[in-house]
């Protein structure tokens, strides 16, 4: 075979398939077989975390579960595991404060986030998307401890003055839930937004053209049309913005204060799951104390919360998906 | 069936109830709609404002090289950010060398080779499941798995296994220098005589006076004196009593040096965040696996390559800027993690950039929501510069992910 200046007009065809192409079968097989083995285990490996996450924390919980009563843990309505001999497990407060601050993100960034999705796929002119699809892209690319700090340094204080506004008093503390509900609901909003859009997007145009046929504006075809025609995309996104909500911990940590109490006023601060954990971690509990047990636990149930949350938005998805074509 | 037929006053009952409304109301409450829409849309565009103008205004009179050069302080005018910085660096870079070929090997799995089955179904589900756990909960695992390792290889502080590095054995002299003694193992304690060989720290006199310690020690025999003569205090002269045991055990870490457990360093950073991203990297490669003309894959197939031949060689080459831009979103994610890290009890003070993988380490995010949580304004300050320079790191990346976007996306058609 020529090897110098190898020039593809004056080669042969038999040399061209000499140059060891066709190898002989059961190499190629035996290499399939093996990099399709090394890409099963990388799949594999996704199962293994999961398995991973479920045992580690069933294993500590139990665990815990030997010094407090489940019973306790499960029903209990004070949460006060530091201190000493007069100490509480009870679970409830800091779920009521996960979800207090849950629910004023959620009130906050659902309807801004639906309407905003409605706005940039069916009002906005493409230069006007052109500008704000980035501008959304960056603030879900924000780290969330930046908007704790930002719920520090401009949401208390703006929910401070509106309380002095309103009532005459200070309502609003150092620390609220309201402070880190709306700083999370900032935080949310670009995934509610981006896949509700998207669902709204995905509505094929005949149903728009045929609601426009018929004498529709283009409130009537968004609101009565479109939206419901998207509805399972729109639930599926504020089921994932709402996990994400009761995961968030750095925005909480920081904003939401860090006393597990049980209340529903905004105004008040609360701790929630991922908070307790933060303060566990980071203080110097013993590793082998209640307390520092307690939060493999609250761990436990968080992502028990989080499970059904993403699986009942898997179903919604499936169930109530509108198919067109 | 006579009542139901149509007259005059029907329809004027049905317009009283106001159902079909005139064309004119429609037009105008589609008007208002838009307006309304345009101003709620306007609140994120507000609220990003917002965001950028108070850590701009908090953090740029902070900004100067001097803040990027120094390492953590009590004292807010001399904190610096260069140990999470580079801190930052070293987890990202072990998370996207480990999470990638994971990530990506997982998709090409999911998409191109496995049969459209049960098993397949579970795994999808299973992916999307891990993609909505949250960062916190990854932490705990990795504080299991990579710090602790099931506490099979005995506690933290005294690893079972260690392999690639050098131990030495602490001493004092009598000028209050370290001195290290080369011994095998953190248990032994090594028996010095007068002639016996010590290595003392070269130090070096810098520019504004103060002193640097370099990492070279030179070595220089040691001198046992009894502790109840009188003697001159010198390099490598020790009292008798302070010979019997060693102050400390200290090994010097090569990068390559490992030891089992991980503990509080690097490498378990590394890895903790890469769980954490690995459902993203997972999710993006499979949208991007997706993107690829079904065309394509035939045309290969047809010429008589194996599926493996046909990944390689055509769908994977297709797929790559969209895989990188993902990839480069999801470690943009994992530079932005605080929670993870936190949960594995990394020290918050470090005062030195990692030189191996088994260094202690701090990240940005930590470093910003440490100087965040104190409550004087001083170091409120200092996290709102932090946090330009995170946002830095984090535009820089999404610059390169726009420019790999823009260099290798060809139409495919």
């Amino acid at each position: 075979m020529p090897t110098a200046s190898p020039q593809p007009e004056n080669q042969t065809l038999a040399e061209l398939c000499g140059r060891g192409r066709p190898r002989s079968v059961i190499l190629r097989l035996f290499q399939e077989g093996t990099v399709r083995g090394l890409l099963v285990g990388c799949a594999m490996f996704s199962i293994l975390i999961t398995t991973l996450i479920i045992g580690i924390l069933a294993y500590e919980t139990a665990r815990f579960l030997q010094d407090v009563s489940v019973v306790d843990f499960l029903t209990g309505l004070e949460w006060n595991p530091l201190l000493g001999a007069d100490r509480h497990f009870g679970i409830w407060p800091l779920i009521v404060g996960t979800l207090l601050v849950t629910l004023v993100a959620a009130v906050f960034a659902l309807p801004i986030g639906l309407v905003t999705a409605i706005f940039l796929s069916e009002y906005a002119p493409p230069w006007l998307r052109a500008i704000l699809k980035p501008i959304l892209e960056v603030l879900a690319g924000i780290p969330t401890v930046v908007y704790g700090f930002f719920a520090l340094i401009v949401i208390t204080p703006a929910l401070q003055g509106l309380g002095r506004l309103v009532t005459g008093e200070n309502t609003f503390g150092a620390y609220s839930a309201g402070a880190a509900g709306i700083a999370v609901g900032i935080m949310i909003l670009p995934i509610v937004t981006s896949l509700s859009e998207d669902a709204i997007r995905a509505v094929p145009k005949g149903l728009r053209d045929g609601a426009f046929a018929l004498g529709s504006t283009k409130f009537d075809t968004s609101v009565k049309v479109v939206v419901p025609a998207a509805l399972s995309g729109i639930m599926a996104s504020y089921l994932l913005a709402i996990t994400r909500a009761v995961g968030e911990t750095m925005i909480v940590a920081l904003a939401a204060g860090g006393l597990a109490q049980m209340t529903v006023l905004p105004w008040e601060q609360v701790q929630t799951m991922t908070a307790y954990m933060v303060q566990i971690f980071l203080g110097d509990a013993p590793a082998t104390g209640v307390e520092y047990k307690s939060s493999f636990a609250v761990a436990g149930v968080l992502f028990l919360m989080t499970f059904l949350l993403t699986f009942a938005g898997y179903r919604i998805l499936l169930r109530f998906r509108e198919e067109y074509e | 069936m006579n009542d139901a037929r149509p007259n005059s006053n029907h329809f004027q009952k049905l317009i009283d109830r106001g159902v079909p409304r005139t064309s004119a109301a429609r037009v105008r409450i589609d008007r208002a709609f838009s307006i309304i829409c345009l101003g709620i849309t306007l609140i994120a565009v507000l609220a990003l404002a917002l965001l950028l103008a108070s850590i701009l205004i908090e953090g740029f009179p902070g900004l100067s090289w001097s803040f990027i050069e120094r390492y953590a302080s009590r004292i807010p005018d001399q904190a610096g950010i260069k140990a999470p910085l580079f801190g930052s660096i070293w987890v990202a870079s072990i998370c996207a060398i480990v999470a990638l070929p994971v990530g990506v090997a997982t998709a090409v799995y999911l998409e191109e080779f496995a049969a459209k089955n049960r098993v397949t179904n579970f795994l999808r589900i299973n992916i999307s499941n891990l993609a909505g756990v949250p960062s916190i909960v990854y932490g705990i695992l990795g504080l299991t798995l990579f710090v602790r390792m099931f506490g099979l290889f005995g506690p933290i502080q005294n690893p079972s296994f260690e392999i690639g590095g050098e131990t030495f054995a602490i001493y004092y002299d009598s000028t209050g220098e370290p001195l290290r003694v080369p011994v095998t193992s953190r248990n032994e304690t090594p028996s010095l005589t007068t002639g016996s060989i010590g290595y003392i720290q070269d130090v070096l006199d810098g520019p504004d006076g103060e002193l640097i310690f370099t990492n070279n020690w030179t070595p220089i025999p040691l001198t046992i004196v009894n502790g109840d003569t009188e003697f001159t205090p010198a390099y490598g002269v020790i009292s008798a009593i302070d010979v019997v045991e060693p102050i400390d055990y200290e090994i010097q870490k090569p990068w390559y040096y490992v030891q089992f457990p991980f503990g509080q360093t690097v490498l378990a950073g590394g890895l903790t965040l890469m769980l954490v991203v690995l459902p993203v990297v997972i999710i993006s490669s499979q949208e991007a696996l997706r993107s690829v003309p079904r065309s394509l894959r035939a045309g290969s197939m047809a010429m008589g390559a194996t599926r493996l031949q046909t990944v390689f060689r055509v769908t994977l080459p297709a797929s790559i800027p969209m895989i990188m831009t993902g990839a480069i979103l999801a470690m943009s994610r994992a530079i932005g993690e605080a929670a993870p890290i936190l949960v594995l009890g990394v020290a918050l003070f470090i005062t030195d950039v990692p030189q191996s993988l088994m260094d202690a380490f701090t990240v940005l995010p930590m470093q910003i929501y440490n100087w965040t949580s104190r409550p004087q304004e001083e170091f409120r300050a200092l996290a709102a510069t932090g946090i330009i320079v995170l946002l830095v790191v984090l535009l820089a990346f999404n610059a390169i992910a726009v420019l790999i976007r823009q260099k290798f996306s060809r139409p495919l058609q």
